[in-house]
């Protein structure tokens, strides 16, 4: 066996090793990778879950006309205004006669939730002959009720629901008078102070506002700025100064939009504080960088050979850009607008500063009504005392990540469908 | 400082602009004759090139060149690489106007028209003189749309039958037709090398231009594909004049009627392609065209 022969074994050997370390390097950094995203969707989901669920207490209510100072159901002006948290109290106070104490009584109330009369309500509107009728009805339970109908055995002594009130509700669950529902507000409401009837819809609402005001701004003028940059300024020091510009505010930290947009969107243009409108065009200005720095590099990887080949066919260079730079560097431009509306949809930062953390009950009809987003409404949910919230945070971020993946499922069809397969 | 850089990124891609920057890469004993040999001029030119000089930046690629194209002739440009053949032939149709930095100086007459001139419009100007590329660029579209954007580019055809009428002439004039008529609508990409280039010469000959200028058109094709796209020179050469850049001079030999070889930049010697193939009258093109460099 010849000296080379002996040698190249040797350092094979020491290759081969290498390789397999390298390997084991790799597949190790994914693994840990999958195990954080599974901890934190296991985390997420475990705790989220039950927020799409509410407890329902049920009641025998009487529509009695006293009680609710009504003298004509069909009096819209008297059926608003009357009092049906009375009915509910009578109902409770029907359902459990030994409570005579007043601090008992004020617990005795506090098992309903605070806007369970509102459905009453609503219902009286819808058929005005229920009044002076009996009715069982399921009542929405208060945040506290629910925790303690959710929670374990063992883990229902350090719920916040109150010791006098515990023996209450436990009469209800042995008699089959609570019952946990498809929590349907959830999805259809605005923000509230109460957790059982806190919703998601107006943040979605007003996240899909913002980003329909962001993807219709920051999409054309991005390749616009990129098509001009890359086939039509002129090579020199001011392209370059701009381009190096363009580089560093990929960079700069979201809330400082969010400071100029206060500055100049709002103080300086008059626009009103809290819309998707100036949300929409602070994000713009975030995620223009991104955009136009993927649509450039879309645009550069257009083999030269089309371009000579449109040139040499005689159109015009506008031509040549409409006609085939354009198509062929779409699929790459919409990867750049997924990523850079993937990075606007979950900004909270600069929308704190223009006003979407307020207190938005109602669903925004359109960008000009004030309104908050999902990152802004988890973080406001986050933050807030009530136990119950922590379950709707949970699930906030689970209706952010499906609106997340549908945006993208969305933009990679379409990219699907622009991409030429020759 | 960008000049320079400009430069460098030119000569990536132009070997001429390459060759310019540094002249002895090519070691140069036989001195250049002090005018074109041959006949650069002739009777009846459909272009007519006079002192052309070509710089990319500070340096020349072209040095003092004349040259006339005879009407529905074949010239072909030979000579090594970095030569300028290819630098000269994109000036005749200005497509050396999308470099920055390639300045032309010297005249270009095609026909009674100045190609230089501000007022003539680089899009008709192409539509009259038309090119081949060395690398075949089909769109990414399908047969039939390659050979239809001339003519819809320059509002040729306005009925659907005009242009299906342009694109089955273009297509029968390049050899073509009978091989992809039973799928106009599939991708031009999707042809064969040779398909591809020929396909390109239909595109090119749509418009009916007056001029087709061709950079290398077989360079990057197998032998077969290589002939036939000869014979369709041949054929197309009664009724366009051609201007073909090449490295094989046996191509060079057997499609054109005149030859020009040129060595760094300048034109050492026309005349028809017999008499230089067989009888070179200078130096530097024998030592050419026997192989003693290329």
């Amino acid at each position: 066996m010849s000296n080379t022969t002996e040698q190249v074994r040797k350092s094979l050997k020491a290759r081969y090793r290498s390789e397999k370390r390298f390997r084991a390097f790799g597949i190790s950094a994914v693994a840990f990778g999958l195990l954080a995203v599974v901890v934190l969707f296991t985390d997420i989901i475990s705790k989220g879950t039950s927020a799409f669920v509410e407890t329902y207490i049920q009641l025998d209510i009487h529509w009695d006309p006293a009680e609710l100072g009504i003298d004509d159901p069909t009096d819209p002006e008297q059926v608003n205004y009357a009092d049906y948290d009375a009915l509910i109290k009578a109902a409770l106070r029907e359902r459990f006669p030994d409570v005579e104490d007043r601090l008992e009584r004020r617990a005795l109330y506090q098992l309903a939730s605070s806007g369970a009369g509102f459905r009453l309500r609503d219902q009286l509107q819808e058929n005005p002959d229920l009044l002076g009728t009996i009715q069982t009805r399921w009542i929405l339970a208060d945040d506290d009720v629910d925790m303690f109908i959710k929670a374990d055995a063992e883990d229902r002594q350090n719920t916040r629901l109150p010791e006098v009130a515990r023996p209450w509700v436990e009469a209800l669950e042995r008699d089959g008078h609570t019952d946990i529902q498809w929590n349907a507000s959830f999805f259809s409401k605005g923000d509230s102070r109460e957790p059982e009837q806190a919703g998601v819809w107006a943040a979605v609402t007003g996240s899909f506002f913002t980003m329909l005001v962001t993807l219709a701004l920051a999409f054309p003028i991005g390749v616009a700025a990129a098509v001009y940059l890359e086939e039509f300024a002129p090579k020199n020091r001011y392209t370059d100064f701009i381009e190096v510009n363009i580089n560093n505010l990929a960079a700069v930290p979201s809330i400082i939009f969010g400071l100029l947009g206060l500055a100049i969107f709002i103080n300086l243009f008059g626009l009103p504080r809290s819309v998707p409108l100036v949300g929409g065009l602070v994000l713009t200005l975030m995620t223009l960088p991104t955009i136009i720095i993927s649509a450039r590099a879309a645009i550069k990887s257009v083999p030269p050979s089309i371009r000579e080949a449109a040139l040499g066919m005689g159109a015009s260079r506008m031509q040549m850009v409409m006609h085939h730079v354009l198509p062929l560097a779409m699929p790459g431009m919409l990867t750049g607008a997924i990523i850079g509306m993937a990075q606007a949809l979950g900004e909270t930062a600069p929308l704190l500063m223009i006003g979407m953390v307020a207190f938005i009950v109602d669903i925004p009809g359109g960008p000009l009504d004030a309104s908050t987003v999902l990152p802004v409404q988890i973080y406001l949910w986050a933050d807030s005392p009530e136990a119950s919230f922590v379950a709707l945070t949970s699930a906030a971020i689970m209706v952010l990540l499906a609106f997340l993946i549908s945006m993208n499922t969305l933009a990679v069809l379409l990219r699907k469908r622009l991409e030429r397969r020759w | 400082m960008e000049t320079a850089q400009n430069l460098t990124d030119t000569a990536r891609t132009i070997p001429a602009a390459r060759m310019a920057q540094e002249p002895e890469a090519m070691n140069q004993k036989i001195p250049y004759p002090e005018q074109t040999i041959g006949k650069p001029l002739c009777d009846d030119p459909k272009m007519s090139m006079r002192n052309v000089n070509v710089f990319y930046g500070d340096s020349q690629a072209i040095y003092d060149v004349s040259l006339d194209i005879g009407k529905n002739q074949v010239i072909a440009l030979i000579g090594p690489s970095g030569c300028g053949k290819s630098t000269f032939l994109r000036c005749m149709n200005r497509m050396n106007d999308t470099i920055d930095i390639c300045k032309v100086k010297g005249s270009f007459m095609l026909e009674q028209d100045n190609i230089y001139d501000p007022k003539l419009d680089v899009v008709e100007l192409r539509a009259r003189v038309g090119m081949v590329f060395q690398k075949p660029n089909p769109f990414p579209k399908s047969i039939y749309e390659n050979v239809a954007y001339g003519p819809r580019l320059h509002g040729l055809a306005n009925k659907k039958f005009e242009l299906d009428e342009i694109v089955e002439n273009s297509l029968r004039k390049a050899g073509l037709w009978d091989e992809v008529k039973d799928r106009l609508d599939q991708p031009g990409t999707g042809l064969s090398g040779g398909q591809q280039q020929r396909l390109c010469i239909a595109r090119s000959i749509a418009v009916s231009p007056e001029v087709v200028l061709m950079d290398e058109p077989c360079s990057a094709l197998d032998p077969i594909a290589t002939a036939k796209i000869e014979e369709l020179i041949d054929e197309l050469s009664s009724q366009y004049t051609i201007a073909i850049v090449t490295h094989s001079m046996q191509q060079a030999a057997r499609v054109s009627h005149r030859t020009a070889y040129f060595h760094l930049g300048r034109l050492i010697e026309v005349n028809d392609t017999n008499t230089v193939f067989t009888a070179p009258e200078h130096a530097l093109t024998e030592a050419y065209i026997t192989g003693r460099f290329g």
